[in-house]
Protein backbone atom coordinates (compact mmCIF):
# COMPACT_ATOMS: atom_id res chain seq x y z
CA UNK A 1 0.00 0.00 0.00
CA UNK A 2 1.24 3.45 -0.90
CA UNK A 3 1.50 5.75 2.04
CA UNK A 4 3.05 9.11 2.59
CA UNK A 5 4.07 11.12 5.57
CA UNK A 6 2.48 14.47 6.32
CA UNK A 7 2.34 16.84 9.21
CA UNK A 8 -0.91 16.31 11.11
CA UNK A 9 -1.76 19.96 10.39
CA UNK A 10 -1.91 19.04 6.70
CA UNK A 11 -4.16 15.99 7.06
CA UNK A 12 -7.39 17.03 5.30
CA UNK A 13 -10.76 16.93 7.05
CA UNK A 14 -12.26 13.44 6.97
CA UNK A 15 -8.92 11.72 6.45
CA UNK A 16 -7.30 9.29 8.80
CA UNK A 17 -3.62 8.87 9.51
CA UNK A 18 -1.42 6.86 11.78
CA UNK A 19 1.00 8.72 13.99
CA UNK A 20 4.60 8.23 12.93
CA UNK A 21 6.79 10.65 14.85
CA UNK A 22 6.43 13.49 17.32
CA UNK A 23 8.82 16.30 16.47
CA UNK A 24 7.83 18.26 19.55
CA UNK A 25 10.15 18.21 22.52
CA UNK A 26 9.86 18.91 26.21
CA UNK A 27 6.49 19.65 27.77
CA UNK A 28 4.70 19.92 24.42
CA UNK A 29 5.77 16.38 23.59
CA UNK A 30 4.70 15.20 27.03
CA UNK A 31 1.32 16.85 26.60
CA UNK A 32 0.77 15.27 23.19
CA UNK A 33 1.63 11.84 24.59
CA UNK A 34 -0.75 12.40 27.51
CA UNK A 35 -3.53 13.29 25.09
CA UNK A 36 -3.04 9.92 23.39
CA UNK A 37 -0.91 10.96 20.41
CA UNK A 38 1.43 8.01 20.57
CA UNK A 39 3.27 6.62 17.54
CA UNK A 40 1.01 3.99 15.98
CA UNK A 41 -2.24 5.57 17.19
CA UNK A 42 -4.90 6.42 14.63
CA UNK A 43 -6.00 10.01 14.24
CA UNK A 44 -8.75 11.53 12.12
CA UNK A 45 -9.26 15.15 11.21
CA UNK A 46 -12.82 16.04 12.21
CA UNK A 47 -13.23 19.73 11.39
CA UNK A 48 -11.45 23.02 11.27
CA UNK A 49 -12.66 26.02 13.21
CA UNK A 50 -14.03 28.91 11.10
CA UNK A 51 -10.74 30.76 11.41
CA UNK A 52 -8.85 27.68 10.24
CA UNK A 53 -7.14 27.19 13.57
CA UNK A 54 -7.47 25.20 15.82
CA UNK A 55 -8.54 21.91 14.28
CA UNK A 56 -10.48 19.10 15.95
CA UNK A 57 -9.04 15.60 15.74
CA UNK A 58 -10.47 12.26 16.84
CA UNK A 59 -7.85 10.48 18.91
CA UNK A 60 -8.62 7.23 20.72
CA UNK A 61 -12.30 7.93 21.09
CA UNK A 62 -11.99 11.57 22.17
CA UNK A 63 -12.17 14.72 20.09
CA UNK A 64 -9.22 16.97 20.84
CA UNK A 65 -8.51 20.39 19.38
CA UNK A 66 -4.93 21.22 18.50
CA UNK A 67 -3.43 24.47 17.39
CA UNK A 68 -1.76 24.40 14.01
CA UNK A 69 1.52 25.28 15.62
CA UNK A 70 1.32 22.03 17.61
CA UNK A 71 -0.23 19.87 14.88
CA UNK A 72 2.70 20.77 12.63
CA UNK A 73 4.97 18.96 15.04
CA UNK A 74 3.22 15.61 14.59
CA UNK A 75 4.00 13.46 11.56
CA UNK A 76 1.40 10.98 10.35
CA UNK A 77 1.35 8.22 7.76
CA UNK A 78 -1.63 8.40 5.49
CA UNK A 79 -2.81 6.57 2.40
CA UNK A 80 -2.10 8.40 -0.82
CA UNK A 81 -5.09 10.19 -2.26
CA UNK A 82 -5.27 11.97 -5.60
CA UNK A 83 -4.96 15.75 -5.57
CA UNK A 84 -8.42 15.99 -7.19
CA UNK A 85 -9.97 14.68 -4.01
CA UNK A 86 -8.64 17.66 -2.15
CA UNK A 87 -10.86 20.49 -3.28
CA UNK A 88 -9.08 23.13 -1.24
CA UNK A 89 -5.73 22.34 -2.74
CA UNK A 90 -4.33 23.19 0.63
CA UNK A 91 -2.56 19.90 1.17
CA UNK A 92 1.15 20.04 0.60
CA UNK A 93 3.67 17.40 1.40
CA UNK A 94 5.37 17.81 4.70
CA UNK A 95 8.19 20.32 4.80
CA UNK A 96 11.15 19.11 6.76
CA UNK B 1 -23.41 17.58 58.22
CA UNK B 2 -27.08 18.45 58.35
CA UNK B 3 -27.12 18.75 54.62
CA UNK B 4 -25.51 15.36 54.30
CA UNK B 5 -28.05 13.72 56.59
CA UNK B 6 -30.85 15.30 54.65
CA UNK B 7 -29.38 14.11 51.40
CA UNK B 8 -28.85 10.62 52.79
CA UNK B 9 -32.35 10.33 54.13
CA UNK B 10 -33.71 10.78 50.64
CA UNK B 11 -31.69 7.87 49.36
CA UNK B 12 -31.41 4.34 50.66
CA UNK B 13 -29.40 4.20 53.84
CA UNK B 14 -28.11 0.70 53.18
CA UNK B 15 -24.46 1.55 53.57
CA UNK B 16 -24.78 4.56 55.75
CA UNK B 17 -25.26 3.23 59.24
CA UNK B 18 -23.72 5.40 61.96
CA UNK B 19 -20.09 4.47 62.48
CA UNK B 20 -18.90 3.14 65.81
CA UNK B 21 -15.52 4.73 65.48
CA UNK B 22 -16.23 8.41 64.95
CA UNK B 23 -12.57 9.29 64.93
CA UNK B 24 -11.41 7.12 62.10
CA UNK B 25 -11.82 9.24 59.04
CA UNK B 26 -10.31 8.09 55.81
CA UNK B 27 -9.86 10.31 52.78
CA UNK B 28 -10.50 8.96 49.32
CA UNK B 29 -9.61 10.96 46.22
CA UNK B 30 -11.51 10.48 42.97
CA UNK B 31 -9.25 11.07 40.00
CA UNK B 32 -9.74 10.30 36.33
CA UNK B 33 -9.80 11.58 32.79
CA UNK B 34 -12.44 14.17 31.93
CA UNK B 35 -15.89 12.76 31.34
CA UNK B 36 -15.45 9.31 32.88
CA UNK B 37 -18.18 9.76 35.47
CA UNK B 38 -16.20 10.87 38.53
CA UNK B 39 -18.96 13.17 39.70
CA UNK B 40 -21.56 10.46 39.09
CA UNK B 41 -19.57 8.05 41.26
CA UNK B 42 -19.20 10.84 43.84
CA UNK B 43 -22.94 11.50 43.94
CA UNK B 44 -23.82 7.82 44.06
CA UNK B 45 -21.51 7.18 47.00
CA UNK B 46 -22.21 10.31 49.03
CA UNK B 47 -25.86 10.88 48.20
CA UNK B 48 -25.01 14.48 47.40
CA UNK B 49 -25.88 16.15 44.16
CA UNK B 50 -22.70 17.65 42.90
CA UNK B 51 -23.43 19.03 39.48
CA UNK B 52 -22.70 16.57 36.69
CA UNK B 53 -22.41 17.61 33.11
CA UNK B 54 -20.54 17.05 29.93
CA UNK B 55 -18.25 19.96 29.40
CA UNK B 56 -14.63 20.55 30.17
CA UNK B 57 -13.62 22.17 33.40
CA UNK B 58 -16.93 21.50 35.12
CA UNK B 59 -15.28 20.52 38.40
CA UNK B 60 -12.65 23.22 38.68
CA UNK B 61 -12.49 23.20 42.44
CA UNK B 62 -12.62 19.97 44.33
CA UNK B 63 -15.85 18.92 46.05
CA UNK B 64 -16.01 16.90 49.24
CA UNK B 65 -18.63 14.55 50.66
CA UNK B 66 -18.88 11.72 53.15
CA UNK B 67 -20.03 8.15 53.15
CA UNK B 68 -20.07 5.35 55.69
CA UNK B 69 -19.12 1.83 54.85
CA UNK B 70 -18.40 -1.10 57.17
CA UNK B 71 -18.76 1.27 60.11
CA UNK B 72 -16.06 3.58 58.85
CA UNK B 73 -16.27 7.18 57.88
CA UNK B 74 -14.87 8.05 54.48
CA UNK B 75 -14.40 11.55 53.10
CA UNK B 76 -14.61 11.46 49.33
CA UNK B 77 -12.92 14.20 47.31
CA UNK B 78 -14.08 14.74 43.74
CA UNK B 79 -11.23 16.13 41.65
CA UNK B 80 -11.30 17.85 38.26
CA UNK B 81 -10.75 15.58 35.29
CA UNK B 82 -7.22 15.32 34.00
CA UNK B 83 -5.41 13.36 31.30
CA UNK B 84 -2.16 13.54 33.12
CA UNK B 85 -0.45 14.67 36.28
CA UNK B 86 1.72 17.01 34.24
CA UNK B 87 -0.70 19.85 34.61
CA UNK B 88 -1.48 22.31 31.87
CA UNK B 89 -4.41 24.18 33.37
CA UNK B 90 -5.64 25.32 36.76
CA UNK B 91 -8.11 22.46 37.17
CA UNK B 92 -5.50 19.89 36.24
CA UNK B 93 -3.18 21.45 38.75
CA UNK B 94 -5.83 21.15 41.47
CA UNK B 95 -6.11 17.43 40.76
CA UNK B 96 -2.38 16.92 40.58
CA UNK B 97 -1.53 18.79 43.77
CA UNK B 98 -4.21 16.94 45.69
CA UNK B 99 -3.04 13.48 44.64
CA UNK B 100 0.62 14.38 45.08
CA UNK B 101 0.59 16.36 48.29
CA UNK B 102 -2.66 15.85 50.23
CA UNK B 103 -1.84 12.17 50.52
CA UNK B 104 -5.33 10.65 50.54
CA UNK B 105 -5.64 7.20 52.13
CA UNK B 106 -6.84 5.77 48.84
CA UNK B 107 -6.91 7.21 45.33
CA UNK B 108 -9.64 5.88 43.09
CA UNK B 109 -8.92 6.36 39.40
CA UNK B 110 -12.20 6.38 37.52
CA UNK B 111 -11.71 5.09 33.97
CA UNK B 112 -13.89 4.87 30.89
CA UNK B 113 -14.33 1.21 29.94
CA UNK B 114 -15.16 2.21 26.35
CA UNK B 115 -11.72 3.69 25.72
CA UNK B 116 -9.52 2.15 28.31
CA UNK B 117 -6.14 2.62 26.62
CA UNK B 118 -6.43 6.38 26.85
CA UNK B 119 -7.30 6.13 30.54
CA UNK B 120 -4.50 3.80 31.62
CA UNK B 121 -1.92 6.56 31.20
CA UNK B 122 -3.26 8.37 34.24
CA UNK B 123 -3.56 5.09 36.16
CA UNK B 124 0.16 4.45 35.65
CA UNK B 125 1.04 8.01 36.64
CA UNK B 126 -0.99 7.78 39.84
CA UNK B 127 0.55 4.41 40.68
CA UNK B 128 3.98 6.01 40.44
CA UNK B 129 3.03 8.32 43.32
CA UNK B 130 1.12 6.01 45.61
CA UNK B 131 0.52 2.28 45.85
CA UNK B 132 -2.90 2.82 47.46
CA UNK B 133 -4.87 2.85 44.23
CA UNK B 134 -8.22 1.35 43.23
CA UNK B 135 -9.19 1.42 39.56
CA UNK B 136 -12.89 1.97 38.98
CA UNK B 137 -13.75 0.68 35.54
CA UNK B 138 -16.78 2.85 34.99
CA UNK B 139 -19.31 3.16 32.14
CA UNK B 140 -19.54 -0.63 31.89
CA UNK B 141 -23.14 -0.28 30.69
CA UNK B 142 -21.92 1.84 27.81
CA UNK B 143 -19.12 -0.64 27.04
CA UNK B 144 -21.58 -3.54 26.97
CA UNK B 145 -23.73 -1.63 24.53
CA UNK B 146 -20.69 -1.19 22.33
CA UNK B 147 -19.87 -4.90 22.73
CA UNK B 148 -16.61 -4.16 24.51
CA UNK B 149 -15.50 -6.84 26.94
CA UNK B 150 -12.89 -6.12 29.58
CA UNK B 151 -11.08 -8.91 31.40
CA UNK B 152 -11.22 -7.33 34.84
CA UNK B 153 -9.23 -10.07 36.58
CA UNK B 154 -6.39 -9.89 34.07
CA UNK B 155 -6.31 -6.10 34.15
CA UNK B 156 -6.16 -6.19 37.93
CA UNK B 157 -3.28 -8.68 38.00
CA UNK B 158 -1.39 -6.77 35.29
CA UNK B 159 -1.73 -3.48 37.16
CA UNK B 160 -1.22 -4.95 40.61
CA UNK B 161 -4.12 -2.99 42.11
CA UNK B 162 -7.82 -3.87 42.52
CA UNK B 163 -10.03 -3.14 39.52
CA UNK B 164 -13.79 -2.87 40.04
CA UNK B 165 -16.19 -2.76 37.09
CA UNK B 166 -19.07 -0.37 37.75
CA UNK B 167 -21.91 1.48 36.11
CA UNK B 168 -22.28 4.45 38.43
CA UNK B 169 -25.29 5.86 36.61
CA UNK B 170 -27.39 2.88 37.66
CA UNK B 171 -25.43 2.27 40.85
CA UNK B 172 -24.24 -1.13 39.71
CA UNK B 173 -21.39 -2.68 41.75
CA UNK B 174 -20.72 0.44 43.79
CA UNK B 175 -20.79 -1.69 46.95
CA UNK B 176 -17.89 -3.66 45.51
CA UNK B 177 -16.07 -0.40 44.87
CA UNK B 178 -16.56 0.62 48.52
CA UNK B 179 -15.34 -2.82 49.65
CA UNK B 180 -12.21 -2.41 47.55
CA UNK B 181 -11.61 1.11 48.88
CA UNK B 182 -11.89 -0.15 52.44
CA UNK B 183 -9.70 -3.19 51.76
CA UNK B 184 -6.92 -1.04 50.33
CA UNK B 185 -7.26 1.66 53.02
CA UNK B 186 -7.06 -0.90 55.83
CA UNK B 187 -4.26 -2.84 54.18
CA UNK B 188 -6.36 -5.99 53.87
CA UNK B 189 -5.50 -5.95 50.19
CA UNK B 190 -1.81 -5.40 49.61
CA UNK B 191 -1.28 -3.70 46.29
CA UNK B 192 1.88 -4.10 44.23
CA UNK B 193 1.50 -1.55 41.45
CA UNK B 194 3.34 -2.19 38.22
CA UNK B 195 5.81 0.62 37.86
CA UNK B 196 7.01 2.05 34.60
CA UNK B 197 10.61 1.04 33.94
CA UNK B 198 12.49 3.71 32.04
CA UNK B 199 15.56 3.12 29.93
CA UNK B 200 18.79 2.35 31.71
CA UNK B 201 20.23 5.85 31.42
CA UNK B 202 17.21 7.39 33.13
CA UNK B 203 16.99 4.62 35.72
CA UNK B 204 20.63 5.19 36.66
CA UNK B 205 20.07 8.93 37.05
CA UNK B 206 16.92 8.31 39.06
CA UNK B 207 18.80 6.00 41.41
CA UNK B 208 21.53 8.55 41.88
CA UNK B 209 19.09 11.37 42.62
CA UNK B 210 16.90 9.17 44.80
CA UNK B 211 19.84 8.30 47.00
CA UNK B 212 20.72 11.95 47.48
CA UNK B 213 17.25 13.31 48.09
CA UNK B 214 15.61 10.56 50.12
CA UNK B 215 16.82 11.98 53.46
CA UNK B 216 15.33 15.34 52.43
CA UNK B 217 12.01 14.12 51.10
CA UNK B 218 9.34 14.21 53.80
CA UNK B 219 7.62 11.02 54.82
CA UNK B 220 4.73 10.08 52.59
CA UNK B 221 6.25 11.45 49.42
CA UNK B 222 7.74 8.87 47.14
CA UNK B 223 11.43 9.71 46.55
CA UNK B 224 11.50 7.90 43.22
CA UNK B 225 8.64 10.02 42.00
CA UNK B 226 10.32 13.22 43.20
CA UNK B 227 13.55 12.17 41.46
CA UNK B 228 11.69 11.61 38.20
CA UNK B 229 10.05 15.03 38.39
CA UNK B 230 13.38 16.69 39.06
CA UNK B 231 14.71 15.01 35.94
CA UNK B 232 11.69 16.23 33.96
CA UNK B 233 12.44 19.75 35.08
CA UNK B 234 8.71 20.53 35.08
CA UNK B 235 8.68 23.92 36.80
CA UNK B 236 5.05 23.74 37.84
CA UNK B 237 5.51 20.51 39.83
CA UNK B 238 8.75 21.75 41.34
CA UNK B 239 7.02 24.97 42.46
CA UNK B 240 4.21 22.97 44.08
CA UNK B 241 6.78 20.75 45.77
CA UNK B 242 8.55 23.76 47.15
CA UNK B 243 5.30 25.25 48.44
CA UNK B 244 4.44 21.93 50.04
CA UNK B 245 7.82 21.64 51.71
CA UNK B 246 7.64 25.19 53.01
CA UNK B 247 4.26 24.47 54.57
CA UNK B 248 5.54 21.29 56.17
CA UNK B 249 8.64 22.68 57.77
CA UNK B 250 11.20 25.33 57.08
CA UNK B 251 13.11 23.44 54.51
CA UNK B 252 15.91 25.17 52.74
CA UNK B 253 15.99 22.57 50.03
CA UNK B 254 16.71 24.08 46.65
CA UNK B 255 15.36 21.89 43.93
CA UNK B 256 17.00 23.68 41.08
CA UNK B 257 20.47 23.39 42.54
CA UNK B 258 19.94 19.81 43.59
CA UNK B 259 18.80 18.91 40.13
CA UNK B 260 21.78 20.51 38.48
CA UNK B 261 24.03 18.79 40.97
CA UNK B 262 22.62 15.36 40.32
CA UNK B 263 22.60 15.49 36.59
CA UNK B 264 26.18 16.58 36.32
Amino acid sequence: MNTKTLALAQLPVGHTGRIDTLLARGMTRRRLLDLGLIPGAEVKTIRRSPAGDPTAYLIRGTVIALREEVARQVLVHTKIYSSKEDSNGSVKPCMQ
Amino acid sequence: MALLNLACSKKSCRNRSVPQNQFLRLTVALAGNPNTGKSTVFNALTGLSQHTGNWPGKTVQRAEGNFYHRNKHFTLVDLPGTYSLFANSVDEQVARDYICFARPDVTVVVTDATCLERNLNLVLQVMEITPKVVVCLNLMDEAERKKICVDVELLSSELGVPVVATAARSGRCLDKLMDAIDDVASGRIKTSPRLVAYDSEIEQLVQKIELKISPLVPEGLNPRWVALRLLDGDRSIIDSLQRYLREGKNSSFHWGEERALCIR
